[in-house]
């Protein structure tokens, strides 16, 4: 299990928020620290990968729990 | 800054096509691009300060009815007067109800991350409409505005 410094409840929300909300957090914290987000959107799984390739973040890891997805993204920019 | 750039013409102005240029929109700003959105005819009614957007069925055969109506709704039925606003409430409630974003909170998302967005001076004036109609922090210029926009841009889109 990984260490994380902030948290993002994405859940219920559908394209394009999550990565929206994880933008605007991102954009709040420092580099090196780490978010754990979690959806229920199950498109979230390719734009979280698409989104940190673009952005030059670094996905941590993308798991399935129960019917959500959790995601660990690194903030490196 | 970022040198990719996305522009998009915005055309239509019914619920369900609002929603393309301001995902694309949103997401693209989230990932670093330069955005420019271009609104000229039915599409302008996107940038007015009170959305009073709606989705018709009539002509419009790809649209999912509840309840399986298009199984037995005779094609004319879709023209019954009050339909339009029964399938706007109808389609409202599923996009609040499947966590889908509402236009005006996808717009202002989009201007918070410094989109850049023109109203068609020409759809202003061909259809009387007034400055003070649509939303303040939006530039009025027309097509050689876009097209400066557009010409070093890597992405441009007609929706």
């Amino acid at each position: 299990m990984n260490q994380f410094d902030h948290e993002l409840d994405a859940r219920g929300l559908n394209c394009p928020l999550p990565i929206l909300r994880a933008k605007k957090l991102l954009g709040t914290m420092t580099t090196g620290e780490i978010v754990k987000i979690m959806a229920t959107d199950p498109g979230a799984v390719k734009d979280f990968e698409a989104f940190a390739k673009q952005t030059g973040n670094e996905l941590l890891d993308s798991i399935e729990v129960e019917g959500e997805f959790h995601f660990t993204l690194k903030k490196l920019t | 800054m970022s040198d990719r750039k996305l522009t998009i013409i915005a055309s239509k102005g019914t619920l369900d096509w609002a929603y393309p240029p301001f995902i694309l929109a949103s997401t693209a700003a989230a990932v670093g691009y330069q955005v420019t959105m271009f609104f000229t005819f039915y599409g302008l009614q996107l940038l007015r300060k009170d959305l009073d957007l709606k989705v018709s069925p009539l002509g419009n055969p790809g649209m999912p009815m509840p309840m399986n109506m298009n199984k037995w709704f005779p094609v004319l039925g879709t023209a019954i007067p009050g339909m339009e606003t029964v399938m706007t409430q109808m389609m409202k409630k599923t996009i609040k109800s499947k966590g889908v974003a509402s236009i005006e909170e996808l717009r202002s998302l989009c201007l918070e991350a410094e989109v850049k967005m023109i109203g068609c001076q020409m759809t202003i004036d061909l259809f009387d409409f007034r400055r003070d109609d649509f939303i303040d922090n939006i530039e009025i210029g027309g097509a050689a505005t876009w097209m400066e926009n557009a010409g070093d841009s890597t992405v441009n889109l007609f929706i």
